[in-house]
């Protein structure tokens, strides 16, 4: 149906009504003009464009224009009705061109409404006494009086004429109470979904097949359902009840008009009708299924969002469908055959991704303004991925794998996208019609200048550029013959073109190289990896080969990232692997948070586990990030970690202990270089403690003594050490320590004790060595020194020595 | 007129690629080296920077940048071009800082392949093992994707695909979809390879745990070799002039390049330490021998034939004064005790001795705090040649290591955990004695001198990537699936087709071309396997050598540690 507004010129402050595509019965007052009292109202009746249908006087003066009802289908007259003052009710019906009335006659009419049943034009009357009269059929008048409304004192504030099953109602509003008159009886209902607090209703209306009513209170809010008063479609400033259903055949199950927000959930079974009707504003649910094969899930007008998830099963309708300004959902998917998955009308912009499996439908369809999603793939052999009309901008990367069809279609004034690939061998990636502009990409750059050579024919540019994408492989007649307006004189000069272009393309072919050295970005292999890796991050994991393309692999992680909410992004990125990782990485570098939590989502616990580790050593408090690794790794399979990490805590908090008491930078020390540093300190009995704190080995312990000691070249206690157990490391590696930390003469006697002063087992010192450790004992005139190094002589190598030692001892022993 | 702000990892692999004197002739006027604070001054309209796509390289770019604008010199331009890609994090955060929008040009200049020498190319991305293996990010197969098109652009389609491993399957399904999608048709190139082998490093994870023995492997491990540049200590180098012995030695450390231009370094770079010796002395007599043929020169014409040679044998005399320097100081150090028993205990390791016990030698030199890289390599390589240590051995390495080293390299024993590195024995079989049997990778007898085998490059053990690559060849991978299976990742043949004009009628005598790709890296001693495959008379097969870097053990397994800092307190 159509909405018109019409202005008309009249210049009235009479009451005109009219409802809906019916006659306007107006009721011409003279009496203000005239200034006479007695004269009778006119009442004319004019058709909904303005004719003047009818004219006739009233008998008495009239109250007002109470109503006037539309055209009896049967007769195709229309009605128009008017109060008399006090005593009746004309009710008039015009009639080709003359006008016949016929009055009710009742006392002290209060208000009237006529109406129109299968039965013919009735009238409702409300009197003084607060009574209700009707009579169905103002042919046959039989006044009818409704049943007394309990406690009715004054005038409703509204009330309404419904029919229902041939019965007809009175629905009457007295404040907050809705009451509802049949023949017999008098009952009070709600509106189902109405709050409490929604105030007194000041209005109602109810539509022209008495289906449905709104009703308006006077908080503002409406309430707008079906007459029968058992589905509510919608409320304006009110939540609707959390899940409706229509099992009507004819209506939505929701109808949502400015800010409204419907219920959750909402099925349609209704062949007819959409779930959800959303009209400017409205939110529709989240989630909405159509059932029915002739409707789309949604529909939604201007500025309405749909939902972000619909399913349309069914194989004549897009599962939705958007005009101006509405944003369709991000994820939609057609399994119909012949209906594309979206379908948008001007301003509108498609979903981000859109997917069709059908054979016959492209993805998506787009109409003047509107712009198709970012990623589109069509996997039918026989239809574009995108079809875009005037205006329409195709989305950035479109790729057709179809060995028939070109990937992007575009008619007049459309733009094709900036990359397009077409792996097929006879199908350009593009075909542009009048007035299309190629897209900008490099390779058309590259192949300019042979195409420049068709660029003479007129208006033809389009059609240079397949000639020149497809590299000579598209035959020339069937790529023209889309182009409008072609002679084929036209084609003559470039098929020549064509020819052109190949052998171009050949002697291209060596500056192409050189330039996929100097500027790869013009390489052909660049381009279409790019647009791959679009696709593939935004369409799910359809292909198990993994894209590699850190950049526009990036640019559309950072694009969803923006365009989802985080959740989705998040699920969105665990069907891809490769995104997931580059998420990571970027993430490591700008938004460790983010990582904390994506890795809380996988349940990586080893990345989890890792992350603190990292947080442990960028911030103060190391101790929390630990203990929390040491959680999240106990929680992962990992057996050995928890414990390091335990270790490391209670590690840390010695070392913070040791830093208080000796006053010596200990935090952070590896646990060697701890043991290490307090034996250096001479704090023996600490490093005795961490040894067995934390079970070092022997082995360990002991290079780590030795070589502590010699450093702090305390010969005595490592004389004393190696006395006081069996070395597990033997008493070699003393020696070379001592020999590297002392050097000088009296190395190889320190070397020596370090070898604990066991004879039997210390190792043999070359002769130079051993001489020089000589003189350092006869310089200390210390006898177990001479004694010591005497016992590492042997007779046979060296007699000197030994000799050197006893004329030594010899002196000492005199003195 | 412009000038070049360098990122200074780039200096070298560009060093390869363009000298200054070329950037000259474009109108370089000055080179920078990036660094925080103001720019040097220099008259010029251009500043282009050259960086690598870093977070912490664009801070310092922004404040470049900012400080320029705040002097009100006269304006200049700014340009910057990423290496090898451009990146939206990187000009994300230049636009956080506000210095985005004063880039005219943001350009990419993805260097691939570089070459390296005659018959070896390195991508130089020091990250790609650990981007691969950690961090699942795959950019660097990408790149080298491209490289291999670009290669196979210059050379022709190379028919032939072989590869093992998840990355080479990946980079070769790149490759092929990229040739799909190449606009330009068929390549009408002749082809020159007629193989391409893809293998993952972590098919082989063993080789370059191992210490390298050819020369310019103990060069490499020693000393790191620098895009193809070492630095060497300078006292050996210093001029030997009697009567002044009390000078100064040179403090600057001797930077010299290695590559086979030099042709003394091509004889001896792939040779086993052990030989090196023997063909320097050998090469010190030759040279002597031909400058005392000027005694021998007579007539005028023989002198002038000898003058003549003059240039091209004191060359080789400095060439040689500087290898018998280098032999010198790389002997000091593997007569070294440490250095003997390292080796034994990696041959034990290797032949499979004990692999499956607590290592002696390795807690001796954790009780000694060697530096933690040795440590790890060892209990590396001991995971490996055991297919993973049992629970109680690896627990007690890392008790050991976090107890020592400190806590903080709990995150690098992950990460050497998620590479497949260390691990922990799953199943009770161990699989290496089998792959080492079948495939023969422990050789015992060992010509160091005259070498019959590639075992000679590690003495003793033949790297299993390059046994691979022999294998591939003669008698073909059918003859050894089961262990293929054994190894990670799938093995797989793909055949690109060439038009029939282009393909090879091959004579009688004339040998294959293999490429072969390391992904992830590879070392110097595989190389020289490779080479010398290469020459073997009845191969059939030459080998020319592509890799993502080129690593030793230190290197690679200093990439994969986590750097961490304690915080100050």
């Amino acid at each position: 149906r159509k909405f018109e507004l019409y202005s008309m010129a009249w210049n009235l402050q009479e009451d005109l009504r009219a409802p809906y595509l019916s006659p306007a019965a107006l009721l011409k007052n003279n009496l203000r003009r005239e200034k006479s009292p007695s004269s009778r109202p006119l009442l004319e009746i004019y058709s909904a464009s303005g004719l003047p249908l009818a004219s006739m006087p009233g008998n008495r003066p009239g109250l007002g224009l109470s109503s006037s009802g539309g055209g009896e289908e049967g007769r195709g007259w229309p009605w128009g009705g008017g109060v008399q003052e006090e005593t009746g009710c004309l009710v008039a019906g015009g009639g080709g061109g003359g006008g016949e009335g016929t009055e009710v006659l009742q006392n002290r009419v209060r208000e009237a409404k006529v109406f129109h049943t299968e039965y013919g034009t009735g009238v409702a009357i409300l009197t003084g006494a607060h009574r209700f009269s009707l009579t169905t059929n103002i042919d046959d008048l039989k006044l009818r009086r409704m049943p007394e409304v309990p406690g009715l004192q004054k005038l409703p504030s509204c009330w309404a004429v419904l029919s229902q099953d041939r019965v007809t109602l009175i629905l009457l509003a007295v404040g907050q109470d809705l009451y509802l008159l049949d023949s017999t009886s008098c009952s009070v209902v709600t509106p189902p979904g109405m709050s409490p607090h929604a105030g007194a209703y000041v209005q109602m209306a109810v539509s022209f097949n008495y289906r449905y009513l709104a009703l308006l209170t006077d908080t503002g809010s409406i309430w707008m359902g079906t007459a029968s008063l058992k589905a509510c479609l919608c409320l304006s400033g009110a939540r609707p009840p959390p899940s409706l259903s229509s099992e009507s055949p004819r209506i939505p199950a929701c109808l949502c008009l400015s800010g409204a927000r419907p219920p959750p959930s909402l099925s349609s079974e209704s062949p007819r009708v959409p779930a959800c009707l959303c009209l400017s504003g409205a939110r529709p649910p989240p989630s909405l299924s159509s059932e029915s094969p002739r409707i789309p899930a949604c529909l939604c007008l201007s500025g309405a969002r749909p939902p972000p998830s619909l399913s349309s099963e069914s194989p004549r309708v897009p599962a939705c469908l958007c005009l101006s300004g509405a944003r369709p959902p991000p994820s939609l998917s057609s399994e119909s055959p012949r209906i594309p998955a979206c379908l948008c009308l001007s301003g509108a912009r498609p979903p981000p991704s859109l997917s069709s499996e059908s054979p016959r439908v492209p993805a998506c369809l787009c109409l003047s303004g509107a712009r198709p999603p970012p990623s589109l793939s069509s996997e039918s052999p026989r239809i574009p991925a995108c079809l875009c009309l005037s205006g329409a901008r195709p989305p950035p990367s479109l790729s057709s794998e179809s060995p028939r069809v070109p990937a992007c279609l575009c008619l007049s004034g459309a733009r094709p996208p900036p990359s397009l690939s077409s792996e097929s061998p006879r199908i350009p990636a593009c075909l542009c019609l009048s007035g299309a502009r190629p897209p900008p990409s490099p390779t058309c750059q590259l192949h300019l200048p042979c195409a420049q050579g068709a660029g003479s024919v007129p208006g033809q540019r389009a059609c240079s550029f397949h000639t020149a994408q497809g590299a000579g492989s598209v035959p020339g007649q069937r790529a023209c013959s889309f182009a409008p307006g072609l002679t084929p004189g036209a084609l003559a000069p470039r098929k020549r073109a064509r020819r052109r272009t190949s052998t171009c393309a050949h002697r291209l072919l060596p500056a192409w190289r050189s330039s996929s050295v100097q500027a790869p970005g013009l390489t052909p292999g660049a381009l279409a990896p790019r647009k791959r890796a679009r696709r593939r991050t935004s369409t799910c994991g359809r292909s198990r080969t993994r894209s590699c393309y850190r950049r526009p692999v990036y640019t559309v992680v950072l694009h969803l990232k923006n365009e989802l909410n985080r959740g989705t992004f998040f699920m969105t990125l665990q069907k891809q692997p490769v995104a997931l990782s580059l998420y990571r990485q970027f993430c490591k570098h700008q938004e460790l948070e983010t990582l904390k939590d994506l890795s809380n989502q996988d349940d990586d616990h080893q990345e989890l586990g890792n992350f603190h580790v990292h947080a442990s050593y960028s911030k103060e408090q190391s101790r929390e990030h630990r203990s929390a690794a040491c959680e999240s790794r106990r929680r992962g399979v990992l057996a050995s970690a928890p414990q390091a990490t335990e270790d490391q805590i209670k590690l840390l908090r010695m070392q913070r202990r040791l830093q208080d008491e000796l006053d010596k930078p200990y935090v952070d020390f590896s646990l060697h270089d701890t043991v290490y540093s307090l034996i250096l300190d001479g704090s023996h009995k600490r490093a005795e403690q961490l040894y067995r704190d934390f079970r070092i080995p022997d082995k360990r312990f002991w290079w780590l003594k030795i070589s502590a000691l010699a450093e702090r070249d305390d010969w005595e206690e490592l004389e004393k050490f190696s006395k006081s157990k069996k070395s597990p490391i033997g008493y070699l590696p003393g020696c070379p320590i001592a020999l590297s930390m002392r050097p000088g003469p009296s190395a190889p006697l320190s070397a020596a004790r370090a070898g604990g002063g066991r004879a039997h087992n210390s190792p043999r010192f070359p002769g130079r060595e051993l001489d020089q450790a000589a003189d350092a004992a006869i310089e200390h005139k210390n006898e177990t020194e001479l004694n010591l190094v005497l016992a590492k002589c042997t007779a046979a190598t060296d007699s000197a020595v030994t000799e050197k030692i006893h004329r030594a001892k010899a002196q000492l022993l005199k003195k | 007129s412009s000038a070049i702000v360098w990122d200074e990892y780039l200096t070298g692999p560009f060093g390869l690629i363009a000298q200054y004197s070329l950037l000259k002739e474009h109108e370089v006027e000055k080179m920078f080296t990036l660094k925080a604070g103001r720019l040097p001054p220099a008259d010029v309209k251009n500043i282009i920077f050259f960086v690598r796509p870093k977070l912490e390289l664009m801070d310092i770019i922004a404040e470049n940048v900012l400080s320029e604008d705040r002097v009100r010199s006269p304006q200049r331009d700014f340009h910057i071009l990423f290496v090898p890609r451009r990146s939206l994090l990187c000009e994300q955060r230049l636009k956080d800082q506000g210095v985005l929008g004063s880039f005219i040009h943001r350009e990419q200049y993805s260097l691939d392949l570089i070459p390296f020498d005659g018959d070896l190319l390195s991508m130089e991305s020091e990250t790609a093992f650990k981007e691969c293996y950690l961090e699942n990010d795959q950019t660097s197969l990408y790149h080298a994707a491209k490289g291999l098109m670009t290669l196979q652009a210059l050379y022709g389609t190379i028919p032939q695909i072989f590869g093992k491993g998840d990355c080479a399957r990946h980079v070769a399904n790149m490759m092929i979809r990229m040739k799909r999608e190449f606009p330009g048709g068929q390549n009408s190139i002749f082809p020159v390879f007629d193989t391409l082998l893809l293998l993952d490093r972590n098919v082989d994870l063993l080789s370059p745990l191992a210490t390298q023995l050819t020369y310019e492997g103990l060069i490499d491990e020693i000393y790191g070799i620098q895009n193809t540049y070492v630095k060497l200590p300078p006292e050996k180098f210093a001029p030997k002039k009697q009567g002044e012995g009390g000078k100064d030695l040179p403090t600057e450390p001797k930077k010299l390049q290695l590559n086979s231009a030099e042709e003394l370094y091509a004889e001896i770079r792939d040779k086993n330490f052990n030989a090196v010796g023997s063909v320097l002395s050998k090469k010190a007599k030759i040279i002597s021998a031909a400058f005392e043929e000027r005694h021998h020169a007579k007539t005028v014409g023989e002198i002038k034939q000898f003058v003549s040679q003059l240039p091209h044998m004191q060359a080789a005399r400095s060439s040689l004064a500087n290898h018998t320097s280098i032999a010198e100081l790389i002997k000091d150090i593997t007569t070294s005790e440490d250095f003997f028993d390292n080796l034994t205990v990696e041959q034990e390791f290797m032949s499979g001795i004990d692999t499956d016990k607590i290592n002696n030698y390795t807690e001796d030199c954790i009780a000694q705090k060697h530096p933690l890289i040795k440590i790890l390599r060892l209990v590396c390589l001991q995971s490996v040649c055991n297919s993973g240590l049992k629970q109680k051995v690896l627990d007690h390495y890392k008790r050991e290591i976090l107890q020592t080293y400190g806590y903080e390299h709990i995150l690098t024993l992950n990460n050497l955990e998620k590479a497949g590195l260390l691990k922990l024995q799953t199943s009770s079989r161990n699989n290496y004695p089998t792959i080492r049997k079948t495939l023969r990778l422990w050789m015992d007898d060992v010509n160091e001198q005259n070498p019959n085998d590639i075992s000679y490059v590690y003495s003793g053990y033949a790297p299993l990537s390059v046994r691979l690559a022999q294998l591939l060849a003669r008698p073909g991978w059918r003859s050894i699936e089961e262990v293929l299976k054994m190894l990670p990742g799938p093995h797989f043949e793909e055949r690109q087709q060439i038009p029939t004009g282009l393909q090879k009628k091959r004579q009688q005598g004339e040998n294959r071309l293999t490429l072969v790709f390391f992904l992830g890296g590879v070392t110097y001693a595989e190389i020289a396997a490779l080479r010398f495959l290469s020459q073997m008379e009845d191969g059939g097969t030459e080998y020319i050598i592509a890799t993502t870097k080129l690593i030793n053990g230190t290197s690679w397994i200093k990439s994969l540690m986590e750097k961490l800092e304690p915080p100050p307190f």
